[in-house]
């Protein structure tokens, strides 16, 4: 069984969603980034999912734009954003971290390499969001082949037809996109949002999460009724903002704020079924 | 990396959307039905005698088409070469080849029920083709715009105004065209029902850069036709700048497999292709994912993408169309470079020779040719597209000249 798989499992049995948090790797620098990602889990953070910065971030809403722009001037890279996965691992050998990203820095550190340094640094699976299905001899389809597992945005726009298309290489989880638009933009409509998941569920075994809207612990609350999992990315990256001084650097308190909201909104999505 | 010769240079892209391994469909899942519903749309209305000969009509009332194509005495003399000929398309309405492809696909969008047009634009030339036909068949258009650039082109988002348009100035990256372009997907990821993106150049995901070149093809099959009517025969060299590609494949596409006409495309070198600031993609750049397709981009090691430099608004892209890279890697056509300096020189020389003011993006082309022309003999014919006048660019020579307006 994958990290991820036992995950999902485990909670399963608890009657628990999963929290799923999404930060930026490197933002606001590397030492800061990998000290947060080690009290991720602790914090109640079931999955990690990290962002691999890019200058062009064309599903991104201006949160999640901008801490790609704070890492890329802190000096991360994609080898970088590997290591992190490497120290991570020495002491957390059990969360499951998923990378999530564009296409193109991949494609230029050679995919064969990256899926290799992915592998061997501890990463669980992908989310590539400029890889359609129509795409999937790039990465998708080696990366299965290697062990990794390929998430797949489905989103509102994926039709009953098109479904089986999307769901067809996908593995680990199905991420449901909650909205039309980009992330951290609009609320999603739990009601809408139930429906899909369902439609969804009938055509796969696999857990659905949902995110890209979803910003209070309230909200939270409410996707965890109905999904397996619960995201939150531009919330927290928010959070993360908010804990910088002016000038840039980390405020002393930065740990401790962001983790106090992490804790919010992973308490809130585990106590939902209760 | 030079592939085997294939028997057309004219039948690409393939069913996925490829020219060789350029191209493609690098999108968000939210966005790919669209682009198929897109894609669908765009071959039926392909078929249709009716949409065509919309378009034709349109073409010839509204734009003015066929634009001249006008042998230049004055320039031929002074260069002493190459008998020099220009394809007009400067002359259309709105003031560049932008407006053939915006009608097209306008009227694509009406046939798919779209009420909501979008578009970016980075000299602003794009913009205000897309702002004067939403004003004709009154639809709404919101135009997309680097801060930078709204700055630095004025004019054009004055006119764009008068015309109705909403101007959104970008100020997210590095505000110019690149990000207006990634600000224009996110309108459309969030506004899918209503809205159709109006593409400006042969870049995007398939089905854009065909689309776009097919569109945009008009300017090669006339220029074929009246080439020979003033010649007898087809042209020895076409000469055509780059910013994402499209007047220069609307020229070249038919012409692609006349082995015999040597093909040139003019990128934006801007302080020099040896420096950081330019545009010039092919010459300076390598293949990578951006904007929905795989392409040659200026990129770092890491595949973050750089920032364009051109005097040329229009120029200013990081990218270019990916046919123009597969032509590139199959050697049918060569991609030169020309730098600010020089562009400059042609402008003024094109203005002073023949009473023509030329957009800075054509006397880009100019400035090649000018290079080129005298080496040829006086019986050889070389044919410049002058895609676009330079109206909405005299504030910007007039700052390069140390000239105050
Ligand atoms: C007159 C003119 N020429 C050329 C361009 C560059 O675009 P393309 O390379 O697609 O023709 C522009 C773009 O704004 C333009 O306004």
């Amino acid at each position: 069984m994958s990290r991820i798989e036992k995950r999902f499992a485990a909670l399963k049995d608890k009657n628990q969603a999963a929290f799923v948090s999404f930060t930026m790797a490197g933002d606001p620098n590397y030492d800061t980034s990998l000290d947060l990602m080690k009290a991720l889990p602790k914090a109640g953070v079931d999955i990690i999912e990290l962002g691999m910065p890019f200058t062009d971030p064309m599903a991104d809403g201006p949160a999640i734009q901008l801490a790609g722009q704070r890492a890329i001037k802190g000096g991360q890279t994609l080898k970088k954003t590997l290591d992190m996965v490497t120290a991570f691992r020495k002491t957390d050998d059990e969360t499951p971290i998923v990378l999530m990203g564009y296409y193109n820095p991949i494609f230029i550190h050679g995919v064969e390499d990256f899926i290799a340094n992915a592998k061997a640094a501890g990463v669980d699976g992908l989310i590539v969001v400029d890889l359609p299905p129509e795409e999937d001899d790039e990465l998708c389809v080696p990366a299965r082949a290697a062990g990794l597992d390929f998430i797949r945005l489905a989103t509102p726009t994926t039709d009953e037809k098109r479904l089986p298309k999307v769901l067809e290489n996908t593995s680990g989880f199905v991420y449901y996109v909650s909205i039309t638009g980009i992330t951290g933009a609009a609320t999603p409509d739990e009601n809408a949002v139930g429906k899909a998941v369902a439609a969804i569920k009938e055509k796969t075994e696999l857990p659905v999460a949902v995110g890209f809207g979803v910003s209070t612990p309230e909200q939270a609350a409410e996707i965890a009724k109905v999904a397996d999992g619960v995201v939150v990315g531009s919330a927290i990256v928010r959070s993360m903002a908010d804990a910088l001084t002016v000038a840039g650097p980390p405020k002393k308190s930065f740990q401790k704020d962001v983790i106090s909201a992490v804790k919010k909104l992973a308490n809130a999505t585990k106590r939902a079924r209760k | 990396m030079t592939a085997h010769a294939p028997n057309s240079f004219r039948t690409g892209p393939d069913e996925k959307g490829r020219f060789g391994t350029f191209g493609g469909r690098f999108v968000a899942e939210t966005l790919m039905p669209l682009i198929l519903e897109l894609e669908t749309a765009y071959n039926e209305a392909k078929q249709e005698r009716s949409f065509k000969a919309e378009m034709e009509n349109l073409w010839r009332n509204y734009v003015g088409r066929p634009s001249p194509l006008y042998f230049a005495p004055r320039l031929t003399e002074h260069l002493g070469g190459a008998k020099i000929y220009l394809k007009r398309d400067e002359l259309n309405h709105t003031g560049a080849h932008k407006i053939n492809n915006v009608l097209g696909q306008i009227l694509l969008a009406r046939r798919m029920g779209k009420t909501r047009i979008i578009a970016e634009t980075g000299a602003g030339q794009h913009g205000v083709a897309t702002a004067t036909v939403c004003a004709k068949f009154g639809l709404k258009c919101v135009v997309y715009m680097g801060a930078t650039d709204v700055e630095r082109q004025k004019p054009n988002v004055f006119r764009m105004k008068l015309l109705g348009a909403e101007i959104v100035p970008v100020t997210s990256g590095r505000s110019t065209l690149k990000d207006a372009m990634n600000e224009a997907l996110r309108d459309w990821v969030t506004n899918v029902e209503d809205t159709f993106y109006c593409i400006g150049t042969v870049a995007g995901p398939h089905p854009y850069p065909a689309m776009v070149r097919d569109f945009q093809s008009v300017i090669g099959w006339e220029a074929k036709g009246q080439m020979k009517h003033a010649e007898g025969r087809l042209p020895d060299v076409l000469v055509a700048c780059i910013g994402g590609g499209s007047n220069a494949m609307g020229l070249f596409h038919p012409f692609l497999d006349d082995a015999d006409v040597r093909i040139i495309g003019v990128e934006a070198g801007g302080k020099g292709v040896d420096t950081e600031e330019h545009a010039a993609s092919l010459t300076g750049g390598r293949p990578g994912v951006l904007h929905g397709n795989r392409t040659y981009l200026l990129q770092d090691e890491d595949g973050q993408i750089k920032e364009a430099h051109s005097i040329s608004a229009g120029l200013d892209y990081p990218g270019i169309g990916p046919e123009h890279s597969w032509l590139k890697d199959m050697e049918r056509v060569e991609y030169v470079s020309v730098t600010d300096d020089e562009a400059l020189k042609a402008f003024t020389l094109c203005c002073e020779m023949e009473g023509i003011i030329p957009a800075l993006e054509p006397a880009h082309a100019l400035a090649h040719v000018a290079k080129i022309a005298p080496e040829m003999e006086k019986d050889q014919i070389l044919l410049l597209n002058m895609c676009g006048r330079g109206d909405k660019d005299i504030f910007t020579v007039a700052e390069a000249l140390g000239t105050e307006i």
